[in-house]
């Protein structure tokens, strides 16, 4: 039974990517304490039914250090290299049987090295470098408007 | 033969024991005169199209069915495992009633189904028929509204639902093709094709290949009424317009989740009116908000097909009675419910305050819809109060059933001015819930499961509606009902009304088991209430319990006893004669 077909299958698919990526070694990138910090309060300046419309404040952000606090949505994958930051620890669906769309708030992380995964309900702070606007990922096809590369994180 | 069959066999490296010959449409599918459908036989090994003889009522099947079926010399499953043969003859028709034995042999294999072919009453009985559909709707969710919304005394309703007066009834099996439970798909493209079919399925058969939108298809009400008819169509849900209640009417996938394919079809049917939530999949992937992987623009799509689009309660009054086709997109997704929308302000009422309501957009509907001299097709669906019930969230699933009802009032007035109209109000398929008693907060000390009054203890609940809007005052009154659910995750029951935002019972922990959810432990007086579903479940689930359909006006005297789901199609069809073409 699939009865939660799409998000499995992104899931699937997400996992299959960060196999897939070779490791990026980055140069190390733990040089982000003087970082602005980001909300999930901050992401969008409008909200309406043609669009959302990204704050202010991410666009001033976008290609700078940050750090933002949230949770990791269901773990992806222990050792992997992107996963779904979201505001609250993540239920799969809570309102609906058969189909978990993500909700509208999330940030993709891409990590700079492997971090071991930690539980869905630890809050986590994440830092890296902000980037908004369309971005499909070409080994997996999902498709984020938020992300955060080059990232690290620990919990809080 | 045989040893030719097992040569064959050996080389296609058939794992396991497959499934045996599969035809669809199923045994036992019963179908509309005239209406097209998909015809295909699924073998169980690869084999050479001339040693496959099928026959329909012992004649070739070419001559009775109208066409040759395609071959298909070997179907791959997933990771290209090899499956078989099959044949498949898209969009056949069959003019005349009556049973079809279809016989398949192929060497060893061989299977036979039969289908009932059935005609309509040759002129409509009704003009207009308004099919109300309150999902996960269940007898514990209206008793709740009916005791909510008018108040008991002395063990007697102080007045009646809506629903409570509709004349003519029926119990409805919901069972998926393939499971005794089912999902709101399934459910309601059984009510929309007249043919059962399989969990997540919409107005097809469910296949054996993975591609999910080429399953052999069956017509949906939308396409009857559209082929045979000159009436209008509306769909009006508080989900999004993609979900799968609204998307039956119209749409063809295995899999529920492709919304944004379903948009595509909703535009191919062209419903006069079209009115929910949903938006995120009209936007093209570049606009913050889309869930779109690619960059369409639906609403220009919509607006160059002659729509006038609205996005909130104003927009949506201020064309109520005009002309044309009307888009109305309220939300990105699923619609807030009535309880957040109109007391509570909770949920995403802040992103999307001006959201119109069941009620309104209704009325709107009807008021469109019936300028068309021919008549209407209405779907209305109060796509919440199974939304809330998932996750156990009964205050909201109740207060969502109240407004469904109102809907329901919207459709009977409507009724009462054109006597030729059908109404047909039911769930698509139960939840697990009842009605236990109350919960007393004046009852002595501080556990809340001592509060908790059954039998004699349970006494009335007091709510109150003392502004008449046919919605308790408030919900947190001290002495509630109390609504249980016989199944769920592991969560904590608080014995209160969720005031600050949807229940959420269980979330995931790095085992992809679900946990109670500790956002509640610290409410004073939870329990921790052990799951009895896997740890894989996050909410409560749907029961495979019959649900109650009601309905009055012309061809609601067809509603009686215990009905299969896709039983009820033949009533519509035959309310609107869909077997004899009305069009020119
Ligand atoms: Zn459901």
């Amino acid at each position: 039974m699939d009865m939660f077909s799409s998000l499995h299958l992104s899931r699937r698919r997400l996992i299959g990517a960060a196999i897939a990526v070779p490791f990026a070694a980055f140069a190390a990138c733990t040089a982000h304490a003087a970082d602005a910090s980001l909300s999930f309060d901050e992401l969008y300046g409008k909200f309406g039914v043609l669009g959302l419309e990204f704050s202010d404040k991410v666009k001033r952000l976008a290609g700078q250090g940050i750090s933002m606090k949230g949770f990791m949505a269901p773990p992806l994958k222990a050792e992997a290299q992107f996963f779904v930051l979201t505001e609250v620890p993540m239920s799969l669906c809570p309102f609906c049987s058969s189909d978990a769309d993500w909700p509208d708030n999330i940030v993709v992380v891409y990590l700079s090295e492997k971090q071991t995964f930690v539980q869905p309900r630890q809050t986590i702070e994440v830092r890296g470098t902000l980037e908004y606007g369309s971005w499909t990922d070409p080994e997996t096809g999902f498709v984020s408007l938020l992300r955060i590369r080059q990232a690290e994180y620990f919990a809080v | 033969m045989r040893t030719l069959l097992a040569a064959f066999a050996a080389t296609t490296i058939l794992a396991g024991a497959a499934q045996a010959t599969t035809v669809y449409p199923l045994d036992r599918a019963t179908i509309l005169v005239g209406s097209p459908f998909d015809f295909k036989v699924e073998l169980n090994k690869q084999v050479k199209p001339e040693d496959v003889k099928i026959t329909v009522n012992g004649q070739d099947y070419k001559t009775v069915l109208g066409g040759e079926a395609q071959f298909v010399e070997l179907e791959k499953g997933k990771e290209d495992k090899a499956l078989g043969s099959a044949l498949l003859l898209r969009g056949l028709k069959i003019s005349a009633p009556g049973a079809y034995k279809v016989e398949v042999a192929t060497g060893d294999e061989s299977t036979s189904v039969t289908w009932n072919v059935y005609e309509t009453a040759a002129q409509p009985k009704a003009k207009n028929i308004i099919f109300l559909l309150g999902d996960g709707l269940s007898v514990a969710h209206r008793t709740a509204a009916r005791i909510m919304s008018k108040g008991m005394t002395e063990g007697k309703a102080n007045g009646r639902l809506n629903m409570d007066d509709l004349d003519h009834m029926a119990f409805i099996g919901t069972s998926a093709t393939n499971a005794v439970a089912t999902d709101s798909a399934n459910t309601m493209s059984a009510f929309m094709t007249g043919h059962k079919t399989a969990v997540n399925a919409l107005g097809v058969y469910a296949d054996r290949t993975p591609a999910p939108l080429d399953d052999p298809r069956v017509e949906t009400l939308g396409e009857a009424v559209r082929r045979a008819t000159k009436k209008s169509i509306g769909i009006v849900a508080t989900s999004e317009v993609e979900d799968a209640t609204p998307a039956a009417v119209v749409s063809h996938t295995r899999s529920r989740s492709d919304k944004a394919d379903i948009v595509g079809m909703l535009l191919e049917v062209k419903p006069e009116v079209l009115l929910g939530g949903g938006s995120a999949y009209f936007l093209g992937k570049e606009v913050a908000g889309s869930k779109r992987k690619d960059n369409q623009d639906y609403i220009k799509l919509f607006q160059a097909a002659g729509y006038k689009l609205v996005t909130d309660k104003n927009e949506l009054a201020a064309n109520a009675s005009a002309e044309g086709n009307l888009l109305g997109l309220f939300h990105t997704g699923n619609m807030d419910v009535t309880l957040d929308r109109e007391f509570l302000k909770k949920g995403t009422v802040d992103k999307f305050p001006n959201q119109p309501g069941l009620v309104e957009m209704t009325k709107v509907a009807l008021d469109r819809l019936s300028k068309n001299p021919e008549g209407f097709f209405l779907m209305v669906e109060g796509s919440s109060i199974d939304k809330m019930s998932h996750p156990l969230d009964w205050d909201r699933a109740v207060i969502d059933t109240i407004e469904f009802d109102q809907a329901i009032g919207v459709a009977r007035e409507f009724q009462k001015a054109h006597p030729d109209t059908l109404i047909v109000v039911a769930g698509d398929h139960t939840h697990g819930v009842s009605i236990i008693g109350t919960v007393d907060d004046d009852k002595p000390g501080t556990e809340m499961r001592e509060k908790v009054g059954t039998y004699a203890e349970a006494g009335f609940p007091n709510y109150k509606d003392e502004n008449g809007d046919g919605y308790p005052d408030k919900v947190d009154v001290s002495r509630r009902l109390f609504l249980s659910a016989n199944n769920g995750p592991d969560h904590y029951e608080t014995f209160r009304p969720k005031l600050d935002g949807p229940f959420v019972p269980a979330v995931q922990n790095e085992k992809k088991e679900y946990v109670a959810n500790e956002q509640y432990k610290d409410v004073p007086g939870a329990v921790f209430v052990q799951g009895n579903l896997p740890k894989s479940s996050e909410s409560g689930v749907h029961a495979v319990d019959d649900v109650v359909l009601q309905s009055a006006g012309p061809g609601s005297e067809e509603f009686h006893g215990y009905m299969e789901q896709s039983d009820v199609y033949r009533v519509l069809a035959d309310t609107f004669a869909l077997g004899a073409k009305q069009t020119n």
